[in-house]
């Protein structure tokens, strides 16, 4: 039994479906990362992991726990932490006060695990008075990282992390979400940059209108000369 | 002699009165801003709430002055206010369950919860003069003056004199005391610090666990305190008269949205920029003029505008700033 397991999601936010019977699924501590072109419902997938999404069919399995009828709000509380791809942090509060409102939930003392955010992102406790709206793209997304890592979740879901910031960046992100995995963090992860977020991936997903095409771990995905032809150019 | 007679008219014709009307603007600018903020639309029964907050901040005055119960030097109203905002205050949380919960529910647009408060605009409008009528009531008591204006030229000698009410600088105080509370209130509490990340990305806060109702009913309680220190305050410095509270909406509007919508420090600018202009503009400057340049008589009044058309100067304003800086002095939201 996998920590998440998210099997035939089928739905979409009309009346056609978008997802066809796509399964994800997550083991303890592992990364996983969607994958696939343009329109193949990736975002909408993990959209529906968290209940952004009303299933016609399929179910979603935290920690054997079915939880296909939660609303996100609930999903936060049973261990999912999610990070939207774009207007992802509070632009006029500050750092520091980014990462109290993502503990908001939490009644007992968060300041430990804010540590440990600032440990992980020690640009982070640099600007923790600066206003979230001021930061460059790349910090901006530490911020909604950190934001949703004060939760404690133990599954942590990532829209496009790296789009829009420089590969440099990116780099140092993905080194940062395999530190977070290392802590015995599951992560669920839609990347545009499919070659590089392979290369970190413990397992892949490639999905094609709205299902999967193809799955694997990540390195025999990077291997698979049909998925090198199609998705990651050669 | 004549240049501090000019100043000394300065200050009681235009520094004194719009300092007192500007803090009440600000107070007034503060909720508009604080609604547009957090609930999204405008709300227009913004002056007509400042009304009905006053009215009944005036009946429970009028019962503690027939129980014998006064604040000596002070206003009875001031002891009558924290029942008039919380009678206000479940005014206001009832209108949101029966009126505007259920546009929220059904994701109106904002235009449409305008139009939705500018119908509870004229019910409050009608409920208010039901409960008090139509008429001018003068409701201050306790001391007059802090500074008569008297006493002012025997003790200096001067022709021109400054009169400084006891209202004045209870408006003034108020309002410091308010705004410094709010202030802290939304920088610091963790209530305070879940409404600004509401007002700051909606889906983000409730993606946080944020309860969005408690927000919500958090809003329209400020609003009601508001709303109701502000009217209090206004009435107390001039008199209340259900129909001027309604005329307010105008100035109270133009200065949110000088200061810019949503930014809760442009309300207080706004404010201040609206009452110095509104005031400077309908005063007579013949005596000032005439004190500065000696021997020279105006033929005019110097008045700009006369103060029937006061309203014209905040018009102005709100439509040279929606025209050259639509977001405001503090870089507020666009409307």
């Amino acid at each position: 039994m996998s920590f998440l397991d998210a099997s035939d999601m089928t739905g979409g936010y009309g009346a056609a479906d978008i997802l066809h019977g796509c399964t994800l699924k997550v083991e303890k501590g592992q990364i996983a990362v969607i994958v696939g072109p343009n329109g193949a419902g990736k975002s909408t997938a993990m959209k529906a992991v968290f209940g952004m999404l009303k299933l016609r069919g399929g179910s979603v399995k935290l920690d054997g726990e079915d939880i296909t009828t939660l609303s996100p709000q609930d999903r936060v509380k049973k261990g999912m932490g999610f990070v939207p791809q774009v207007n992802n942090v509070f632009p006029t509060m500050s750092v520091e006060e980014n990462l109290e409102m993502g503990a908001f939930i939490r009644h007992d003392d968060f300041h430990e695990t804010m540590e440990q955010v600032y440990d992980l992102f020690p640009i982070l406790r640099e600007k923790r008075y600066q206003n979230a709206g001021e930061l460059s793209g790349g910090q901006r997304q530490q911020v909604a990282v950190g934001r949703a890592l004060m939760t404690k979740p133990k599954l942590l879901m990532l829209d496009e992390p790296t789009a829009g910031v420089s590969p440099i960046v990116m780099d140092e992100l993905f080194d940062r979400i395999i530190e977070v995995a290392r802590t015995g963090i599951s992560i669920l992860m839609v990347e545009q940059n499919a070659r590089q977020a392979l290369e970190i991936a413990d397992m892949g997903y490639v999905l094609v209108q709205g299902a999967n095409k193809y799955t694997d771990t990540g390195a025999a995905l990077m291997a698979d000369p049909d998925v090198r032809r199609t998705f990651l150019g050669g | 002699m004549d240049l501090l007679n000019a100043l000394v008219a300065v200050l009681n014709y235009i520094i004194v009165p719009a300092t007192a009307y500007g803090a009440q603007l600000a107070l007034g600018a503060l909720g508009v801003t604080l609604i547009y903020g957090i609930l999204r639309f405008s709300n227009f029964a913004h002056g007509d709430t400042m009304a009905f907050g006053t009215a009944l901040t005036i009946l429970v005055t009028w019962g503690l002055q027939g129980m014998g119960i006064s604040a000596g030097p002070l206003p009875t109203a001031l002891l009558a206010l924290p029942f008039g905002i919380a009678l206000t205050a479940a005014f206001m949380l009832a209108t949101d369950r029966v009126v505007y919960r259920y546009y929220r529910r059904v994701r109106a647009a904002p235009v449409v919860l305008t139009m939705v408060s500018a119908g509870v605009m004229f019910v409050m409008n009608g409920l208010t003069r039901v409960l008090i009528g139509v008429d001018e009531i003068r409701f201050a008591d306790g001391a007059r003056f802090v500074i008569s204006p008297q006493e002012f030229k025997a003790w200096t000698g001067l022709a021109e004199p400054l009169a400084l009410r006891s209202t004045q600088v209870i408006t003034v105080v108020t309002a410091a005391l308010v705004v410094v509370w709010l202030f802290w209130f939304l920088a610091k509490t963790r209530t305070g610090k879940s409404m600004r990340a509401f007002s700051d990305n909606e889906d983000l806060a409730l993606l946080s666990g944020i309860d969005p109702n408690r927000v919500v009913a958090v809003t329209w309680i400020l609003a009601a305190a508001l709303t109701t220190i502000a009217g209090t305050l206004y009435g107390l410095d001039k008199t209340f008269k259900a129909f001027n509270y309604f005329q307010l909406l105008l100035p109270i509007f133009a200065a949110a949205v000088v200061g810019g919508l949503g930014s809760p420090i442009g309300a207080i600018a706004g404010g201040f920029v609206i009452a110095y202009s509104e005031v400077a503009v309908t005063y007579a400057w013949k005596k000032v003029a005439t004190y500065i340049v000696p021997g020279w008589e105006a033929d005019s009044l110097m008045q700009l505008l006369s103060t029937e058309y006061k309203f014209a100067v905040s018009f102005t304003i709100l439509i040279i700033v929606l025209l050259f800086k639509p977001t405001g002095l503090f870089k507020g939201k666009s409307v």
